[in-house]
């Protein structure tokens, strides 16, 4: 009996190819197979031949909505920067999506950075993806050398070992606590829906590191983000990150220093993770392609608990909704705030006398 | 050369032995920080102490960070005005203290032999490299993500090992393969090596070498044009996600930027690792970027090392090691590229 992601990557197949001969979509972005075990390839499918190529399984662990806006212009007709745009809508592309990726699509077009009417969403509902460095982890000192997926189990070999391992044992922290594994757009649905999960604390790893002392938070900051090696593949695989120039590449002003200095990794990082407030699905993407195993994924967790708060909003997760963190409304919290009750600092005109007049300030007569 | 006979217990007490006058590193098999004063990304000073653990195929790092270090330090200066250094660029001292790097393996060996060619007049470089003694450990096994056969190394290789070890039944047999290998192992009681087991290496090296695979040396006779306006590139660069993942755990990537770093009026000029995947890295002062496109900088980086590089010095700019097949987040895999190259009509 054909697995569930057997009758997903046929049904993939099947509709890709459908969506191509049609003409409705100029591109389908999907998967293909990787060279290794557990590894998976983001490819952009353009003719209904290449369509047999895709592939769903339980290692798709990058987030395919990174490439939606780049694969929407590359199907456009080609045109100068200051050529008009073309009359009539422009080709679309197909595209799959999970949950959290369908949510980014939803970011992308609240950003205008995807025009939604050009997107054909093939939703395929997640069943949590699994951690290839989880697994290797198990097998630590042996090389695994093919990994066959069932529905609950993947059968891990290697030269002279063959073991059955629990599928969701394996499966990355972010899928363990989503919450909406199910694609909220959806115009092609693949496979069968997935029902919302109800973890018992989406929040529980964030709340770990909150409960910290500050000398322990800390601890855990510089320890975990001392082996970065500033390679930007979190932000790179990262729909999120769009920037023509990112902050780090900046050279005039230059913010970040080049080095492996703590500090400006630190920056880095931080400031990453502030860009993304309000705006991250949890994808785990960032975690997942990091060469170094660093768990920056926890920062971008935490402003999602504070947005969660104070907002009340989950990115991606209402399309019509403005963006939280873009928009103003008047009972939004305001900690920050001065309170109106602290005494105000007093101007009387002795004072102002005594400093003299403000530098600049237009002097009336002589 | 010298050949000689080491069993594991001597193998410690040398260790010993040498983290008396040198630092001695060791691959670390746990996370090491990337910038730490007393350590370099990936490696752990050790003092002999602890039996020498490696694990099957490469090291987690490689050894580029002894040679090429992130950052390194080329000048220093101040900008307070009253002192007397004011306006100069100082050449900060120098450790001349030897570095000891055990554990390396014959694919890391090489790519310091590789790297040592474009850097053949770099001061720095050839200052890091007087510096270090390599110790190597020969392969016994590989890993399946192990090519060094076809880039023209081997997993016995002793090439650019000051010592190189090859396990034999009760211990190791040691080629001293330098003037700096030849001074760690003097004063120390060793044995030489017996005939037959040096016999018995030669012997396994000869296989080796039959098995080996010489068939990308064709890539070396191809048109360049042909291989640059290939159909491969566009979609490995759709792929593609350009970060700097690949070309920073590669030992055979050595390209740089420079930049001034001033902190509380003291200053110092620092080189650090670029990649050829950022866009930054080819951008012109006039806003132009030669490589605009991310598909153009994906082949830049794969015609680097089997094209540019090789047309200019000869051997291709790979030792084989696999890192980057294993930790491309994408799945890009460097002997894909090859085989499509040699495919290209």
């Amino acid at each position: 009996m054909p697995t569930i992601n057997e009758i997903v990557s046929e049904e993939i197949r099947a509709q890709a190819r459908k969506l191509l001969e049609e003409g409705t979509v100029a591109a389908v972005i999907g998967y293909a197979a990787g060279t290794l075990p557990m590894t998976v390839r983001p490819l952009v499918v353009r003719s209904p031949e290449d369509c047999s190529k895709l592939i769903w399984n339980t290692f798709c662990v990058l987030n395919l909505a990174n490439y939606l806006p780049a694969t929407l212009k590359s199907v456009e007709p080609p045109r100068g920067p200051r050529d008009p745009k073309p009359e009539g809508p422009l080709p679309k592309v197909a595209i799959c999506a999970t949950g959290c990726w369908s949510r980014n699509i939803v970011v992308q077009t609240q950003e205008h950075q995807v025009d939604r009417d050009r997107v054909v969403v093939m939703g395929v509902g997640s069943r949590g993806m699994v951690s290839r460095r989880k697994v290797e982890a198990i097998f630590s000192g042996k090389e695994i050398l093919k990994v066959e997926e069932g529905d609950h189990e993947l059968i891990v070999q290697g030269a002279d070992f063959s073991e059955t391992i629990n599928r969701w044992s394996v499966v990355r922290d972010n899928c363990q606590t989503c919450t909406h594994p199910d694609p909220v757009l959806v115009d092609v649905r693949i496979g069968e829906p997935v029902s919302e999960r109800k973890p018992p604390n989406p929040f529980i790893q964030v709340e770990k590191i909150e409960q910290k002392t500050v000398d322990a938070r800390w601890a855990w900051f510089t320890e975990e983000f001392s082996t970065c090696i500033r390679c930007y593949a979190c932000r790179n695989a990262c729909p999120l990150c769009y920037c023509p120039t990112c902050f780090v590449d900046d050279a005039k002003p230059q913010w970040v220093g080049k080095s492996l200095d703590a500090v400006d990794t630190g920056l880095f990082h931080v400031l990453r993770a502030y860009h993304c407030a309000g705006r991250c699905t949890d994808c785990g993407t960032c975690e997942t392609v990091c060469p170094m195993g660093i768990n920056m994924r926890m920062l971008t967790k935490k402003l999602n608990k504070d947005v969660l708060n104070l907002y009340g909003i989950e990115a991606g997760m209402q399309p019509d909704a403005p963006l939280p963190l873009t928009t103003y409304a008047m009972d939004d919290p305001q900690k920050f705030m001065a309170n109106e009750v602290a005494p105000v600092p007093s101007m009387a005109p002795a004072t102002l006398g005594h400093r003299g007049p403000v530098p600049g300030s237009v002097k009336e007569g002589k | 050369m010298k050949v000689l006979k080491v069993t594991p217990a001597e193998l410690d007490a040398m260790m010993q032995q040498w983290s008396k006058a040198h630092r001695v590193y060791a691959p670390a098999l746990v996370k090491q920080p990337a910038a730490s004063p007393n350590c370099a990304p990936g490696w752990r000073r050790v003092d002999g102490s602890g039996a020498l653990t490696l694990s099957t195929g490469p090291t987690p790092a490689s050894v580029k960070t002894f040679f090429f270090p992130q950052p390194e330090t080329l000048l220093t200066y101040t900008l307070e005005n009253n002192h007397p250094d004011k306006g100069l660029m100082r050449e900060p001292e120098k450790s001349k203290e030897m570095q000891v790097v055990v554990g390396v393996r014959p694919c890391d060996a090489r790519s310091v032999l590789l790297n040592n060619l474009p850097y053949q007049e770099d001061p720095f470089f050839q200052a890091n490299r007087r510096r270090t003694a390599l110790v190597g450990f020969t392969c016994d096994q590989s890993l399946s993500t192990c090519f060094c056969t076809q880039m023209g190394g081997s997993p016995l290789g002793s090439e650019g090992l000051d010592l190189a070890f090859s396990r034999t039944q009760d211990g190791f047999i040691v080629e001293v393969g330098s003037a700096k290998g030849e001074a760690l192992v003097t004063g120390l009681d060793l044995a030489p090596a017996d005939e037959s087991e040096i016999t018995a290496l030669a012997a396994r090296r000869q296989k080796e070498v039959k098995a080996s695979s010489t068939e990308l040396d064709t890539l070396k006779g191809r048109e360049l044009g042909k291989l640059y306006d290939a159909p491969l590139w566009q979609p490995l660069g759709e792929s593609c996600i350009n970060c700097g993942a690949c070309t920073f755990i590669c030992p055979t990537c050595y390209c740089f930027d420079i930049q001034d770093e001033v902190v509380r009026g003291q200053g110092r000029r620092i080189r650090y690792w670029d990649s050829c995947m950022f866009p930054l890295y080819s951008l012109h002062t006039s806003g132009h970027n030669p490589r605009g496109q991310k598909v153009q900088r994906t082949r830049n980086r794969f015609l680097h090392k089997l094209k540019y590089f090789p047309d200019r010095f000869g051997p291709f700019s790979c030792v084989g090691c696999g890192r980057c097949v294993q930790d491309c987040p994408v799945n890009i895999d460097i002997r894909e590229v090859m085989n499509d190259l040699l495919a290209v009509e």
